[in-house]
């Protein structure tokens, strides 16, 4: 059998109303944990909602959260053949599962 | 959540906040008008713009004497005859100013003995390309433009705005109307001018070096506005982007840098420099530009010559720790925490999608054929032709963006009041603030399907029966999208995003397969198997329309012209 590792990640778009969701993701040394989200939502669940632009390049720095309680990039933090708990920012409000309000006050429509 | 919608005017509407964006809000904003910068992601995060690691070609003639029109002459020629000699004349002769406007705001450029550093890319005849270390151009720019903008003030910015479709009155574009992503709201936009910087449509294929954000959206708003593209056959492919081994925290077109500054050697399974056989000898330097640099590669691979994982070998073996160290600093201890060290092993490298060359078709002020609509930067096509040289984007991003938005603002003055109409608005936002509906797709794997069929179908090798078979696959999958979007409509539902992103990806990619499949000869970043050289009868552009019936293809250029008589 095949390494894999699992993702247990927090749904919802209410801070103290959602629910914990864990997915098994294939596991090949290298990958980051934003390849492993992505896999989710490819294969499967696409309502996962996480905000990613640059993907790898750690350039849009959109992809924060909280992973085992420590604020990473997502594209940055490898991937490891374990449970790894995925968290939105605890200090941002919440948007909806690992999404965030990250943008300035001034570069939003609603301020 | 709320189904009411919101309703916002303003004088200039810019769709997009890379460089292009934000240098046109900039010009916008000094010519005296009021500005509304929008972007899907953040605000000067996402796009092309900030992913670019180096070079920006501009005849600046600070290290060796230079003048635009030897940088006009370069780009002509790596255009393979196709170049919009306009827009073309615009970027080399407008660069130095953008380049030094750049500078006095603080990017940074990299200077030798007080003198801005310019390095030689493939296919300028001088050392022409200014950069930011290391390996930092794109974020430099971004996060200036970014500080300009606050520093201006009254420039509304607005994130997270997916922009839906264009709003026209009678032929005029009028505005736009949008999905606010966080909260799931309509919105609608009065614009006087409306200024498309989306940049290009990356997205498409499975290996890209672009953001996620980057799939052809402002080509699809164009073609539905009713705004022609042009040169939409002619996709980028960027020789050398990273293929193994796995390297996190890194764009993949990272090795160009390391080119520029080392040569290097590109080598096959055999450990030879293989450009030669396909018209460039390298010798350890940087000179095969990149449709050459591409097809070599593609085809060594097919001879059974590629890399393990269906590649090239890039080596810097022999350049010495000293000279990789001096010229990349820290990049080298990330290296280094992804297992690889350069003076010890090659890495693998293969064409990777990188620009698009076709695009919006515009004028030298920037303006489309619909009034009140303009573009600027990567969503503009013409400029380079059939391949784009070495450093040409963000130059293109600076000087389109800000000449568009000057254009914008001249067009806003002129006019008293909005021609915005909320009916034209009301099927659009219909659209967009439909409540929830459960679909059968996987928005997330139908987009990995088509950037497949792009990749294998629509890439840098094409023959007929590959394009058709495209064609039949994105005729599926538009099938099987609908005309209605599907998810819940909440606060950042990916899969409703995702069903816009796929309403406009698989519009955009038609156009590239379309033009791709009437176009039989190779010429540039588009070749064909089935029809291996470079005709004279061909050296025309290609014009697509979108309409009640479908895609049409028109010609244009000396070449149609002479054909027609």
């Amino acid at each position: 059998m095949s390494a894999s590792a699992t993702l247990k990640v927090w749904r919802g778009e209410r801070p103290f109303a959602g629910h914990w969701q864990s997915f098994d993701v294939p596991f090949e040394p290298g990958q980051s944990v934003l390849d492993g989200l992505r896999w989710v939502r490819a294969n499967r669940d696409p309502s996962l909602a996480i905000r990613f632009s640059c993907i790898n390049a750690n350039a849009c720095k959109e992809c924060m959260l909280e992973l085992d309680g420590r604020t990473v990039y997502a594209c940055t933090a490898r991937l490891e053949p374990r449970e790894m708990t995925l968290a939105p920012l605890s200090n941002k409000p919440l948007v909806r599962d690992l999404v965030t309000e990250i943008a300035p006050p001034a570069e939003r429509l609603l301020k | 959540m709320s189904r009411e919608s919101m309703h916002i005017e303003t004088d200039v509407l810019i769709i997009g906040s890379g460089g292009a964006g934000m240098y046109a809000a900039i010009a916008a904003t000094r010519a005296g008008a009021g500005v509304m910068l929008v972007d899907r992601s953040l605000i000067g995060r996402g796009g092309a713009t900030v992913m670019a690691q180096m070079t920006v070609a501009a005849a600046l003639g600070c290290e060796t004497p230079d003048h635009w029109s030897h940088h006009y002459d370069d780009t002509l020629a790596a255009g393979r005859g196709l170049c919009d000699e306009r827009l073309a004349q615009l970027l080399c002769e407008a660069g130095p100013d953008c380049i030094r406007e750049m500078d006095a705001w603080g990017v940074g450029w990299a200077r030798r003995q007080g003198r801005i550093a310019q390095a030689l890319a493939p296919g300028h005849d001088r050392p022409r390309c200014v950069y930011v270390d290391f390996l930092n151009t794109g974020p430099a720019v971004s996060k200036t433009l970014r500080g300009v903008i606050t520093r201006a003030g009254g420039i509304r910015k607005a994130g997270d705005l997916l922009i839906v479709d264009l709003v026209r009155a009678g032929g005029e574009v009028t505005g736009a109307a949008a999905l606010h992503v966080s909260s799931g709201a309509g919105v609608t936009i009065a614009a006087k001018a409306t200024i498309l910087a989306t940049g290009g449509l990356t997205r498409l294929y499975r290996r890209n070096s672009a953001s996620a954000n980057m799939g052809g959206d402002g080509y699809a708003l164009a073609l539905r506005a009713g705004a022609p593209l042009v040169d939409m056959e002619f996709v980028q492919f960027f020789p050398i982007g990273h293929l193994a081994p796995r390297l996190i925290g890194m764009d993949p077109i990272m090795w160009d840098p390391f080119r520029y500054k080392l040569g290097g050697r590109l080598l096959n399974s055999e450990g030879e420099e293989f450009t030669g056989r396909y018209g460039v000898s390298e010798g350890g330097r940087y000179l095969a530009t990149r449709d050459v640099a591409t097809y070599a590669i593609v085809k060594e691979v097919e001879a059974g010559r590629g890399s393990p994982y269906g590649g090239a070998f890039l080596s810097f073996e022999h350049c010495g720790e000293a000279a990789l160290r001096e010229a990349f600093g820290p990049v080298i201890g990330r290296l280094a925490r992804n297992n690889i060290d350069l003076t010890r092993m090659p890495v693998e490298v293969a064409p990777i999608a990188h620009y698009h060359m076709g695009g919006i078709v515009a004028d030298e002020r920037m303006e489309t054929e619909l009034p009140g609509l303009l573009a600027a930067g990567e969503a503009v096509g013409g400029a380079n032709g059939a391949n784009r040289l070495s450093g040409n984007a963000i130059t293109e991003a600076l000087v389109f963006g800000r000449r568009a938005g000057s254009s914008a603002a001249q067009r806003a003055s002129q006019m008293r009041s909005h021609a915005f109409d909320p009916r034209a608005a009301r099927g659009v936002l219909d659209l967009v603030t439909q409540g929830p509906r459960q679909g059968t797709i996987n928005t997330a794997a139908m987009i990995a399907r088509l950037q497949a069929v792009m990749a294998d179908d629509v890439g840098p090798l094409r023959t007929a029966a590959k394009l058709e078979q495209a064609l039949e696959a994105i005729a599926e999958m538009t099938r099987s999208l609908g005309e209605q979007p599907i998810g819940d409509g909440g606060a950042f539902d990916l899969r409703r995003v995702e069903w816009f992103d796929l309403r406009n990806m698989l519009l955009a990619a038609r156009a590239v397969t379309v033009a791709a499949r009437a176009r039989t000869e190779s010429r540039g970043a588009h070749q064909r198997e089935d029809f291996p050289d470079m005709q004279s009868s061909w050296q025309l552009n290609q014009v697509a329309w979108f309409g009640d019936h479908g895609m049409t293809l028109a010609r244009s250029g000396a070449a149609a012209q002479a054909a027609a008589q």
